[in-house]
This record gives structure tokens, C-alpha cells and sequence, in this order.
């Protein structure tokens, strides 16, 4: 048995901000919380909070060297114990979609790297993984070829769909799937999928999750521009 | 990446600022930087920040064997990570030397210090019993990890909860929270650690040192105590002599800094257990105002997709191959499925769905009009069969 944290059953059911099923949690981003990185930030989607920071380009170790390109390494901490394979699967997840897009191909013999720490899983983990990394991405000003979002999308027994779904709503669906969107034309960079679908949930899903991503680059945005407008 | 040094110019003005009785973000010597302790939303999660350094420590259980030295009591587990995340010339999955004299002390700090009750940890002796596990995670290094790891690591302890256990006989029930409300640990005293670091032979001493303070000292002294004037640990680093009277002056300076640390942590505790039974926000997410430059809020938002197709049809297990053929990226770009059904409406009429190319008419122009057809959400774009000059199909097209 696998070491557990313990949460009460009133703050998972409280499910903070969480309302009927197609809503997007209320997010939180705090761009620079961290003082010796190149770029960091929290973000918080609903009680899901992760952090992510950035470094590079920078000095890259010399076995890692690509001489055309930048190298993208993504480093995953979970909360509780040592990264296992699961967690090992997700960073090169994250960085296969990041490797995307970086424009690595203007740093070469570089090493851009991101590094997550995971704070609290209330669910939809993996998406609060990639938006934090994008956001700590842009506040690192590295060089992208566009911006990205992850929405997670729960399939419920009874056929319902829930976006951005809790930790209760994730272990009771049927399945789970991430989808990863481009900013430029919304197209899928990358997909996560646990359980069974049928190709119409997965298309309902994807439909759904595009549009919440639309609304996630809209708060990437504003995010940005309140930075750099207002700290003028 | 390797971490920069300090240049000769920057060290001497450290020095002579010191000897002036300053510092560099204008504290005085025996003052802290400012303290802010938030509890997240699971049991046992406490994050700890200390001027710029911040640190989070989880708590968490699992039922094991007890130790075959020890069958009467749980098990404490310390684990500090310095990941590159603090600062870059820390290495992923490699401790440094700094890293292990961190996580040494901390043991000492928790476990030495006896403050858990483990034998209230024990459920079957000699058979089963709770590890408990605290993993420390510094996400900032910008000078004493060490206190703000050890504020961070009791308060967590203090604030963790564990599952109820009830055993009958050879029975053993692991109660689910909803059954049983979880049970705290015993926590006998709150151990703290206050670092001091020495410069000029012992000269001169500062509580609380930032990261450029720690890379000038000559030597550091680490005072573990609890508030009842206990001490626990006691550690001494570096190139340096200390007088007798310098440890006696710096355990009572301890004191009154571990007194005051340790109210903060009983009223952040009360501040988390009021929100939390009043059913007001709490976790991390609170922290994050909005009112900052740097920070950002979007409350809650509704996404509507007005359509969504019921299930599969016939249509579409007969495209699935075709489709599969194609690049997975042009299916995404669709969203809608395809149709690539003709329909023959009047003689010498064609009928194309939406999506599909023209595959029976060899026209390059006829395909860009039907793309330009498709963006402005013409469902259905009719054309001649027989090719007619380009003016009338736009005509067509544009009905």
C-alpha cells in the first residue's frame, strides 16, 4: 500500500466554486511567485494548485547536448514519496507536447527546463500541470511557436460529461481524458486518456474541451497583460 | 546548472555591512524575516514561507510493519528533497552535501526530539502499525531552509490528521472518513530549529540568514528547542570557535524566538479550523488575491456547446477507415464528423456534404471555393456537374 494523504470528506464533496458539470473552475495565477528561477508560477484550478518553474535557456549537461536544437527537459515532483513510473510517464508526456512548443530551434546547444511540483490534487491534475508550465513558459519569456492548454474532461457512468472535473468526480467517471490544445488553431497537441470511450464521447469531449480552452488562453492573456501592461 | 558565486567585492561589502551592525534588506541582527504559514486543503499539507524561502511538507499514512527493533511503535519517516527547483545548482535525484546535513538535522529535529507519540501509533504490536511520512519540499531557497523547513514539517504534523483504527479480535477496521472523523497525532512538544551564523571569528551573529549572508559566514550554529526551554538538538558547522557564554546567549535568544513561532503556528492552526468549520474557503488557492500585478483570478466559467452529437452511427464505422488512414492532426481539425455521402437531388445536380473533398470532380478552383463555402457555415454547397465558367458557381455557392 502506497503512503495516502488524508482529506476530509466535507472538502471533497464541498468541492469549492464547483458547480453544475460543464463549468470551468475559478483559476488563480500568481506569474513570478518565486524569486531564483527564470520564470515561475502557481496556478490554481479550483483546489487543484501546481507550481511551475523554468530555467534557460541555460548551460546544458553535455550528454543531453543537441547540437540543432535547444533540449526540453521536464522534471514531475509529486507531493507524497518518490516519482514513480507513473509520474516518470507523465514528465515525458509534458515534454513530448512542450518539445511542440518551444521554439528550441533557436537556442541550440541549450537546455530549457521545467520543473513541476505538484501541491494539491483535487483533481485534473495533469492539465493544471501543462497550463502552469505554459504560464511559467511565457513568464520565463522563452521563445514559443504557440501557446498550449490542457482541459480534462470525466465521462460519467450514466453517459454525462463533466469538465475540469474533481478528484470525486474523477474516480467515480468511467473515464477520464486530457486534451491538449494549441492556441493558434485550436487543434489537439497531445491527448490522455484512462478507461473506456466510444469515439462520439471522445468527440463530445473534445468539442467541450475546446471551447473551455479557449477560455483558458483568455485567462493566459489577461494574466500577461496585466503584468506587463500595469508594471509599467 | 552550476550556481554563480559570490564576487570578492560583494563578499567584502557583506562583511563591512555586518560590522556596521547592518543588513542588507535592513533588518537588525536578531530579527526574523516575515513568517506566513497556509494550510492546504488535504490534512497535513502546510507551506511555509520565510521572507522569499518557501517550503512545503505533506503528511501522509499508510499501515505497515512496525520495526522488528521496536514492535510497540509506528514509524516516522523524514524525507527532505532539494530539487532544482529551489535554485538551479541543486541536482534532480542527487543529494548534495548541504541536502543530507538537511534532512539529518531534520530527523534529529522530529525524531530525536521524541515530540510523536509513536507508540500511539501502534494497532497490532509486532504485526501492524502507522508510518507515517513527512516529505519536505523546498520550492525557494533564498537563505534558511532549515527554520522554515522545521517550522513547516511540525505544523504539518500538527495539522495532519489520521484514519480511525478499531480492531476485534484478529479484526482490523481501517475506518473511512465518513464513518469515523480522522484522529490527530499526539504531539508531545513543537520542536523548532533557529540557526545562527557567525562571521569574523565569532564576532558578530545573525538569526534568520538570507542566502548571500549564508555564503559569506564563517560558521553556523543550529539550536533545536521547544517552547518549554527544552533543548533537542544542538549542532555546530564550520571553521570556528564558540565561547561558552555565546551558546548560553544563543539558546535564550532561541527561546524567545521559538515562543513566538510556535504561537503563530497554534494560530494559523486555529485560523484553518475556524474557516474550515465555518465552511469558508481554504487552501492554497485563497492565498492568491488577485489584488497583485503578478497575479491573476477568473472566477468560475460556464462552457456551452450547443451540439453534441448522441452516439455512433452507421456513417461514421464506415468512415473510420479512410479516416484512420489520414493524419490524426486533419481529424482534430474537423471537430464535426464527416460526411461524405453524395446525394444526387436533380438529374445533372451533385450534392456535397460538408467536409468531404470533391473527388469526382477534377476542378482545383471548384476545391477552394468549397473551403471558403465551408467557413462561412454554408451547410450544403451545390454544384453544376457540368463545369460552367467560374462567375456562375460562386453564384451557387453563395445562395
Amino acid at each position: 500500500m502506497a503512503s495516502f494523504t488524508v482529506v476530509k470528506t466535507e472538502d471533497l464533496a464541498a468541492e469549492q466554486g464547483k458547480g453544475p458539470a460543464c463549468v470551468l473552475r475559478g483559476q488563480t495565477s500568481d506569474l513570478g511567485c518565486l524569486t531564483r528561477q527564470d520564470g515561475s508560477v502557481s496556478l490554481s484550478q479550483g483546489d487543484t494548485t501546481s507550481i511551475a518553474v523554468v530555467y534557460g535557456p541555460a548551460e546544458v549537461r553535455i550528454n543531453k547536448e543537441q547540437i540543432d536544437q535547444a533540449t526540453v527537459e521536464v522534471v514531475y515532483r509529486p507531493k507524497v514519496g518518490l516519482p514513480r513510473p507513473e509520474h516518470r510517464k507523465q514528465e515525458r508526456v509534458i515534454r513530448n507536447t512542450f518539445e511542440a512548443a518551444i521554439a528550441a530551434s533557436l537556442h541550440p546547444r541549450s537546455a530549457i527546463s521545467i520543473i513541476i511540483q505538484e501541491t494539491e490534487d483535487m483533481g485534473s491534475n495533469f492539465s493544471c500541470c501543462i497550463n502552469s508550465s505554459c504560464l511559467a513558459l511565457l513568464d520565463a519569456a522563452v521563445s514559443m511557436n504557440f501557446m498550449v492548454a490542457a482541459v480534462t474532461v470525466a465521462l460519467k457512468e450514466c453517459g454525462e460529461m463533466v469538465l475540469d472535473p474533481t478528484k470525486r468526480d474523477e474516480t467515480e467517471a468511467k473515464s477520464v481524458l486530457s486534451y491538449v490544445f494549441d492556441s493558434v488553431n485550436l487543434q489537439v497537441l497531445t491527448v490522455v486518456s484512462c478507461g473506456k470511450f466510444s469515439r462520439a464521447e471522445y468527440r463530445n469531449g473534445l468539442v467541450l474541451a475546446r471551447e473551455a480552452a479557449k477560455s483558458v488562453f483568455q485567462f493566459y492573456r489577461e494574466s500577461m497583460s496585466k503584468k506587463l501592461l500595469m508594471s509599467q | 546548472m552550476r550556481e554563480t558565486p559570490l564576487s570578492n567585492c560583494e563578499r567584502e561589502f557583506i562583511l563591512n555591512f555586518i560590522a556596521q551592525q547592518k543588513r542588507l534588506d535592513g533588518r537588525k541582527a536578531y530579527d526574523y524575516r516575515d513568517l506566513r504559514i497556509a494550510f492546504g486543503v488535504s490534512l497535513g499539507c502546510c507551506h511555509v514561507e520565510l521572507g522569499k524561502t518557501r517550503v512545503l511538507a505533506q503528511v501522509s499514512c499508510e499501515v505497515g510493519e512496525p520495526k522488528q527493533t521496536r514492535p510497540h511503535d509506528g514509524v516516522l519517516y523524514v524525507n527532505v528533497e532539494l530539487s532544482p527547483m529551489a535554485c538551479p545548482s541543486f541536482e534532480q535525484g542527487r543529494q548534495s552535501e548541504e541536502g543530507i546535513e538537511l534532512s539529518r538535522l531534520m530527523e534529529r529535529c522530529l525524531k530525536e526530539s521524541r515530540c510523536l507519540d509513536l507508540e500511539s501509533l501502534c494497532i497490532v504490536s509486532g504485526e501492524k502499525a502507522w508510518h507515517l511520512r513527512v516529505d519536505i519540499h523546498v520550492l525557494n531557497h533564498e537563505g534558511n531552509i532549515l527554520d522554515c523547513a522545521s517550522i513547516a514539517a511540525i505544523s504539518a504534523l500538527a495539522h495532519f490528521r489520521r484514519p480511525d483504527v478499531s480492531v476485534h479480535g484478529e479484526e482490523i477496521t481501517i475506518h473511512t472518513l465518513e464513518e469515523r472523523n480522522p484522529v490527530p497525532l499526539s504531539l508531545h512538544h513543537m520542536p523548532l530549529l533557529v540557526s545562527f551564523t557567525f562571521f569574523s571569528q565569532g564576532k558578530y551573529m545573525l538569526i534568520d540568514p538570507s542566502s548571500k549572508e549564508e555564503k559569506v559566514m564563517e560558521g553556523k550554529m543550529v539550536v533545536g528547542m521547544n517552547k518549554h526551554r527544552e533543548l533537542c538538538t544542538l549542532q555546530v558547522t564550520g571553521q570556528m570557535l564558540l565561547l561558552k557564554e555565546q551558546v548560553l546567549r544563543c539558546s535564550s535568544i532561541a527561546l524567545t524566538k521559538v515562543t513566538r513561532i510556535t504561537e503563530l503556528i497554534h494560530e494559523a492552526l486555529e485560523n484553518d479550523k475556524q474557516a474550515r468549520l465555518k465552511g469558508d474557503k481554504h487552501g492554497f488557492a485563497v492565498l492568491v488575491s488577485g489584488d497583485k500585478v503578478t497575479s491573476n483570478r477568473l472566477p468560475k466559467t460556464e462552457v456551452k456547446v450547443d451540439t453534441l452529437e448522441v452516439s455512433d452511427d452507421m456513417g461514421e464505422s464506415q468512415s473510420s477507415e479512410d479516416e484512420s488512414g489520414n493524419e490524426p492532426m486533419e481529424e482534430h481539425t474537423e471537430g464535426v464528423p464527416k460526411e461524405s455521402a453524395v446525394e444526387i437531388l436533380t438529374k445533372g445536380v451533385g450534392m456535397i456534404g460538408e467536409g468531404g473533398a470533391s473527388t469526382w470532380l477534377d476542378v482545383p478552383q471548384a476545391d477552394t471555393k468549397q473551403l471558403a463555402a465551408k467557413k462561412q457555415k454554408h451547410k450544403v454547397s451545390k454544384m453544376e456537374e457540368d463545369e460552367g465558367s467560374s462567375e456562375e458557381e460562386e453564384k451557387v455557392i453563395l445562395k
